[in-house]
C-alpha cells in the first residue's frame, strides 16, 4: 500500500476497463440478482405457463388452437414482465441502494457497467422466460414443432430487446418510475394498444419477437403484424439505441439525495 | 503532486442552493470539511468525486476536470457515506473485486494489504452483511485504499464507529496524510475535525464560512460571544449586578429567564456564582444557549 505508487501504476494492466464487458461486474450482477429473494419470483410465472400448457395438454384433447393463442399471449407477456423485474434490477437495484458508487469509483467505462448489466439480465431472462416457453411450447406440440422452435427464438429476440429498453429506463429515470414505466408500456402500450391501433405494433418489442417467432412458425394466430425485416430491423435500432443511451446516461450519473 | 481545486463552484436542487460559490485548495494532507448537517459537505464531496454535476464552475483533482472522467479513479478512492456495500460478498471478496475493477494484476495481494492496513484481516472471511457498522467503515476503506490512490474522499467516515475504531481510523487517515496523499473527509463533529486534521473547511449553509488553520479558527470559536440563560431566586437584582461586569456584553430579562451575553465565557462563568452569593441570590440555573455546532458555525458566517 505504501510507497511504491509508480511501480503499483507500471504493473496497472487496465484491460478490464477497455473491453465491451467485465467478468467481474457480470460475477457481482449474477450474484447480486441470484442471492435476492426475488429471484424466486423469476421461476413462478415459468413454471405456472408449464404447468397450464401440460394441464391444456391433457384436456385439449389434441386440439391445436390453443397453443399459440395462449403461448403467443401468456407466455410473450411473461416474457415482457420476467424482463421488466430482471432488467430494470440489475443497475436499478443498485442504483437504489447506492452500492452504484463502489462500481462508479472505478476506471471502468459506464458502456462497460451497462452493457456486462445488460448481458445478466438477457441471460436470466432467457433461462425463466425463453427456456419454460420452449417447454411449454414442447409439451404443447412437440419438441421440433414449428411453433415451439418459432416461439423461443421469438422469445430469445425478446429478451435482447426488452431488457436493453427496461435497463435504459432504470438509468434515465429513477428504478420505481422505470418500473411504472414499464409496466403501462407492457400492458396498456402493448397489450391493448398495439393489438387495436394499427401501426402502435411498430413501436412494440412484443411485435418485434412476434414477427421473428412467425417467420419460423408460420402460425397467423400468433397474430404478427410485422415481417422478420420489419421485426429485426426496429428491433436493433430500438436495442441499439437504448444501451447507447444508457451508456451516455450513466456517464453523466448525478447521486440523488437530500442536501447533506 | 496532486491538489484538489474548486473554482466558484455552485451546486442547486431545483430552487435549493446547497453549495454556494465556493472556491478552495486543498493539498496533501488531512483536510476536515466541517459543518452540520444538511450544510452542503456531501454535495461537495459528490461533486469532487465526479458523482455531481457542479450547477456552476470547476473542479479539478491533480490539474484533470473530475466530472464524466472515470480515469479520474485511477488516483482517487471514495468512501462514501451510505452504508450501501455488496453485504453478500466477504470482506476479501469485496475489496478483491474493487482492485480487480481497477485492473490491479495482483488483485489478491493487493486486497490482502488494504485489509491488513484496515486491521479487517480478522474478519475477512465472514459476509459483509454480518459486520457492524464501524466494520463496514472499515471494509470500505480497505476497497477505497487498494489501488493506492494519491486523493481519498470519506463522507462521515466515523460514523457509527466505537471509539477505539474511531482512534485506530483517525490514526490511519493521519498517516496515510502524512505520506502525502491528499484526505478530505466530512464530518459535523468538532472534536473528530480537531483530532485528525490541522486544515478545515468549515460549511455552513452551501457557503465556505472559515478555512485555514484549525487552532486559528477555533481560538475564533472559543472568543465568541456567548448566551447563557440564566434562573435565579431573583433574576432582576443578578442582571443589574452582572450588567457593570467587564465580561458581559449585554442583559435581558425575558419570560424565560435572564438572558445573559457574556463576552468572556471563562470569566463569565468564573464570576456568576460568587456575585449571587455576594448579593444573596440563590443560583437555580446557568445554561448556555447556542452551545449547538449550528450557533458557531452562524457565529463564523457572520464574522
Amino acid at each position: 500500500m505504501t510507497g511504491g505508487r509508480s511501480a503499483m501504476d507500471n504493473e496497472r494492466t487496465g484491460q478490464p476497463m477497455f473491453g465491451l464487458l467485465n467478468g467481474d461486474i457480470i460475477w457481482l450482477t449474477l450474484r447480486a440478482a441470484m442471492s435476492r429473494r426475488r429471484a424466486l419470483l423469476f421461476a413462478l410465472p415459468a413454471i405456472i405457463l408449464i404447468g397450464i400448457s401440460a394441464l391444456l395438454k391433457a384436456k385439449a384433447h389434441g386440439s391445436n388452437l390453443w397453443p399459440p393463442e395462449i403461448l403467443g399471449t401468456v407466455g410473450y407477456l411473461i416474457l415482457a414482465l420476467t424482463a421488466l423485474i430482471v432488467g430494470g434490477s440489475v443497475l436499478g437495484a443498485d442504483i437504489d441502494d447506492g452500492s452504484i458508487l463502489h462500481l462508479l469509483a472505478t476506471p471502468v467505462k459506464r458502456r462497460t457497467v451497462v452493457l456486462s448489466k445488460y448481458l445478466v439480465a438477457v441471460v436470466l431472462t432467457v433461462v425463466f422466460a425463453a427456456v419454460p416457453e420452449y417447454l411449454a411450447g414442447a409439451i404443447a406440440t412437440g419438441p421440433s414443432s414449428g411453433l415451439a422452435v418459432g416461439l423461443f427464438v421469438g422469445a430469445l429476440a425478446g429478451a435482447v430487446i426488452y431488457n436493453a429498453l427496461f435497463v435504459m429506463l432504470t438509468v434515465v429515470f429513477s428504478p420505481g418510475q422505470a418500473l411504472a414505466i414499464g409496466l403501462l408500456y407492457v400492458l396498456l402500450w402493448e397489450g391493448l394498444l398495439a393489438n387495436l391501433v394499427p401501426g402502435v405494433s411498430l413501436l412494440s418489442a412484443g411485435h418485434y419477437s412476434l414477427a421473428v417467432a412467425n417467420s419460423i412458425a408460420h402460425n397467423s394466430a400468433l397474430h404478427a403484424y410485422l415481417n422478420l425485416g420489419t421485426g429485426i430491423g426496429m428491433g436493433l435500432v430500438v436495442t441499439v439505441a437504448s444501451l447507447g443511451f444508457a451508456s451516455v446516461v450513466l456517464s453523466g450519473f448525478n447521486v440523488t439525495g437530500d442536501v447533506t | 503532486m496532486s491538489e484538489i481545486e474548486l473554482r466558484g463552484v455552485s451546486h442547486w436542487y431545483g430552487n435549493v442552493v446547497a453549495v454556494n460559490d465556493i472556491s478552495m485548495t486543498i493539498g496533501p494532507g488531512v483536510t476536515g470539511l466541517l459543518g452540520p448537517n444538511g450544510a452542503g459537505k456531501t454535495t461537495i464531496l459528490n461533486m469532487i468525486a465526479g458523482f455531481l454535476m457542479p450547477s456552476r464552475g470547476k473542479i479539478t483533482v491533480a490539474g484533470q476536470s473530475t466530472w464524466r472522467n472515470p480515469a479520474m479513479f485511477r488516483q482517487v478512492g471514495v468512501v462514501p457515506e451510505r452504508d450501501s456495500v455488496y453485504a453478500f460478498l466477504t470482506g476479501t471478496e469485496f475489496v478483491a473485486v474493487t482492485a480487480r475493477l481497477h485492473g490491479l494484476p495482483d488483485a489478491d495481494a493487493a486486497a490482502q494489504r488494504a485489509i491488513d492496513l484496515v486491521e479487517m484481516s480478522e474478519a475477512q472471511e465472514r459476509r459483509i452483511s454480518t459486520y457492524s457498522k464501524g466494520m463496514r467503515q472499515r471494509i470500505k476503506v480497505a476497497a477505497a485504499l487498494v489501488h493506492d490512490p494519491e486523493v481519498l474522499l470519506l463522507d462521515e467516515p466515523f460514523n457509527g464507529m466505537d471509539p477505539r475504531q474511531r482512534l485506530h481510523m483517525m490514526d490511519l487517515l493521519r498517516a496515510e496524510g502524512d505520506r502525502g496523499r491528499v484526505i478530505v473527509f466530512s464530518s459535523h463533529i468538532l472534536e473528530e475535525v480537531e483530532r485528525l486534521s490541522g486544515v478545515i473547511q468549515v460549511i455552513v449553509g452551501g457557503r465556505l464560512a472559515a478555512s485555514g488553520d484549525f487552532r486559528a479558527i477555533r481560538r475564533l470559536m472559543t472568543n465568541r460571544p456567548h448566551v447563557f440563560l440564566v434562573h435565579s431566586s431573583d433574576d432582576r437584582a443578578l442582571g443589574a449586578a452582572l450588567i457593570g461586569r467587564p465580561a458581559v456584553s449585554g442583559v435581558e430579562l425575558t419570560a424565560h429567564g435572564l438572558q445573559v451575553r457574556a463576552s468572556d465565557y471563562g470569566t463569565f462563568t468564573r464570576e456568576v456564582a460568587g456575585l449571587s452569593r455576594d448579593h444573596g441570590i440563590r443560583l437555580r440555573q446557568v445554561l448556555p444557549e447556542d452551545e449547538s455546532l449550528e450557533s458557531v458555525f452562524n457565529y463564523l458566517l457572520a464574522s
